[in-house]
């Protein structure tokens, strides 16, 4: 029989962030299905607040590794971790959430552990008495449902898929699970955090928006010349008044290594589609964006698109935005900014 | 580090990011053999990457291992071997989005492990944090972990070597932010994201230079014959990606305006 594992660091207040309690509810929906034994297992500086929102989720055992060597998201120590709790708790499979700290680890983990990893889940359920994963390939371009024979065999939910796991009832307690560390695990020391460009925070993934900036931004206007200032202003100005996450077509961001004109808060960091991310918004707003594969791939999982461009023939729009409006995007986004400023009072 | 790097770069070959792809049975691509491939967009930031470090290290040198159906590495290497120098070390086999990534891995390793003068003290694992075909982004960790290295960073876009020889590494993370790191020295595995330099011109030169060595190397590939490890596949398809668009055209921007601050505040 299969025990079921919900694995997750932790975050720097010891809570479970929103991914973590999605891959809970994951795994806890997988264990009922295959009749099989639940576990939790949490690692970080300080895990005691994490008992708090898995309680009621019906786990057989909680486990933690706790410690300062487990509060940075640092490979070697993670690792350490990682390994410990699955032979704690006896794990066959393994569901945590697919976060920048468990993608950096979960596959070496899997591999000291003799398993099979499978990552960017989009779904977990049970077939014929058999887990079964459901991921895309090639960029977002095609969706499998597949299974695997190997254990223990691991598997990284991507965020927004899942309803998070609300808790219930009294807190449990947490079981400590000692991991030791050498010189080995310690030769990387994590200095922090830093934002790449700018004042401004233009990523925001929790957004109910994405907006979407193409090229057509930093090309010359119908007076002949290019406004970037105007650009910057606009699109700002937009972030704050909508509470938007701003995403970009490649084209812009490359833009920046060819000399171009630039919009000076967007990086790589920014990018959607085949070389950049797929993000999870309700709905997104594409403005200037032209091209088309590109544009899909990155915008697979935004649920309402509209696109805001000069040209009604433009191959991403059609078919791929619910609404295309054909119009100037300078004159467009400057009263939305306009109205939702009067709105916001 | 005055002995400069060993830098090892694992990159695939993948099918043009602009062709039109359809699963078939197996599963496989439909055609596979027949779409135009290049190096996988974030192996060929890495290898850019690789390069840049190389030049600025003395004594560093760059490897380039592949694996792919031969004619396929064949057909990518004349564009990247005008890019920048490395070696290549090839191995012929499948390539495709559907093989299992831990096979892949073994027969990586395998290869890495039997470069002559490979100095393992002085190794920087070099490869893309995720692939455009199996996009699983763990090929490049288990290549890491079966080699022994315990220093690992995913989504890297930027490395800058200390004066102490440590290195100094920036790996994304959530909210658009990176996560800085220093890490002791060599052995490290570093999965890149984009980077921070621009695709390299062209240099017919270093082609010449390049493809004298990367066509005995593809006559010496060996066959590994990577499979799905096991992998069931129940279904593959492709989503249904049309909508019926509506299109506002000859309209006033206060009208556009206004649709959309509703469509915005509608929950």
């Amino acid at each position: 029989m299969d025990t079921v594992l919900f694995l997750s660091p932790v975050d720097p207040d010891g809570s479970l962030a929103k991914p973590a309690l999605e891959a809970l509810a994951a795994a806890r929906e997988l264990a009922a299905a295959l009749s099989a034994p639940l576990a939790v297992g949490v690692f970080g500086a300080e895990t005691a607040p994490a008992a708090k929102a898995v309680a009621g989720a019906g786990a057989v055992k909680h486990l933690a590794v706790q410690g300062p060597d487990f509060g940075s998201a640092r490979y070697a120590s993670d690792a350490a971790a990682w390994v410990a709790l699955v032979q704690a708790a006896g794990a066959s499979i393994v569901i945590a959430p697919h976060t920048s700290r468990t993608a950096r680890v979960a596959a070496g983990a899997t591999h000291r552990l003799g398993g099979r990893i499978d990552t960017h889940a989009t779904s977990v359920a049970a077939s014929e008495g058999k887990p079964v994963v459901t991921r895309w390939f090639y960029r977002q371009r095609m969706e499998a449902l597949l299974s695997r024979p190997q254990r223990p065999w691991v598997l990284l939910l991507d965020p927004g898929c899942v309803a998070p796991w609300q808790a219930q009832g009294a807190e449990p307690a947490l079981e400590a699970v000692p991991v030791a560390l050498g010189e080995r695990e310690r030769r990387t020391a994590v200095r922090g955090t830093r934002a790449p460009v700018g004042e401004a925070q233009t990523i925001r993934p929790d957004a109910k928006l994405l907006f979407v900036a193409g090229a057509g931004w930093t090309k010359k206007q119908p007076d002949g010349v290019v406004h970037s200032a105007d650009a910057e202003k606009l699109i700002l100005g937009f972030l704050d008044v909508a509470k938007a996450s701003l995403g970009s077509s490649k084209s812009l961001v490359d833009q920046s290594g060819e000399g171009g004109q630039v919009l000076r808060f967007m990086s790589h960091l920014n990018q959607v589609g085949q070389t950049g991310s797929t993000p999870r918004h309700p709905k997104g707003l594409a403005t200037c964006c032209h091209g088309e594969e590109p544009h899909v791939v990155g915008w697979r999982f935004v649920g309402e698109r509209r696109a805001v461009n000069l040209d009604p023939n433009c191959g991403w729009a059609r078919g791929k935005a619910d609404v295309l409006y054909v119009a100037d995007a300078f004159a467009v986004i400057a009263k939305v900014n306009a109205l939702l400023a009067a709105k916001k009072g | 580090m005055s002995q400069g790097f060993h830098i090892v770069v694992c990159g695939g070959v993948v099918p043009d990011p602009l062709q039109t792809l359809e699963p078939v049975a197996g599963p496989a691509l439909k055609n596979e053999l027949m779409l135009p491939a290049c190096l996988d967009p974030w192996s060929a930031h890495a290898l850019w990457e690789a390069a840049s470090l190389s030049a600025k290290a003395p004594g560093s040198k760059v490897w380039l291992v592949t694996l792919g159906p031969k004619a396929k590495v064949q057909q990518v290497m004349m564009a990247i071997a005008q890019k920048v120098a490395f070696e290549l070390v090839a191995l012929d086999g499948p390539a495709g989005g559907f093989v299992d990534a831990h096979e892949t891995a073994a027969a990586l390793t395998g290869a890495i492990e039997g470069i002559a003068g490979l100095d393992r003290s002085r190794l920087l694992l070099f490869g893309g944090w995720e692939s455009a075909s199996r996009g699983t982004g763990i090929t490049l960790q288990l290549i890491g972990e079966r080699l022994g290295i315990s220093d690992q960073f995913q989504g890297v876009d930027h490395l800058s070597v200390q004066p102490d020889g440590s290195l100094e590494i920036l790996e994304r993370v959530e909210g658009g932010k990176h996560q800085v790191s220093v890490c002791a020295g060599p052995p490290a595995t570093l999965g890149w994201a984009t980077g921070s330099l621009p695709e390299p011109r062209n240099s017919p030169q270093m082609g010449m230079q390049n493809m004298k060595a990367v066509m005995p190397s593809l006559q010496k590939a060996k066959s590994s014959p990577v499979g799905l490890g096991g992998i069931e596949y129940r279904s593959v398809k492709l989503p249904k990606a049309q909508r019926e668009t509506r299109i506002v055209k000859d309209v006033p921007v206060d009208e556009i305006a206004s649709e959309i601050v509703e469509w915005i505040g509608r929950d």
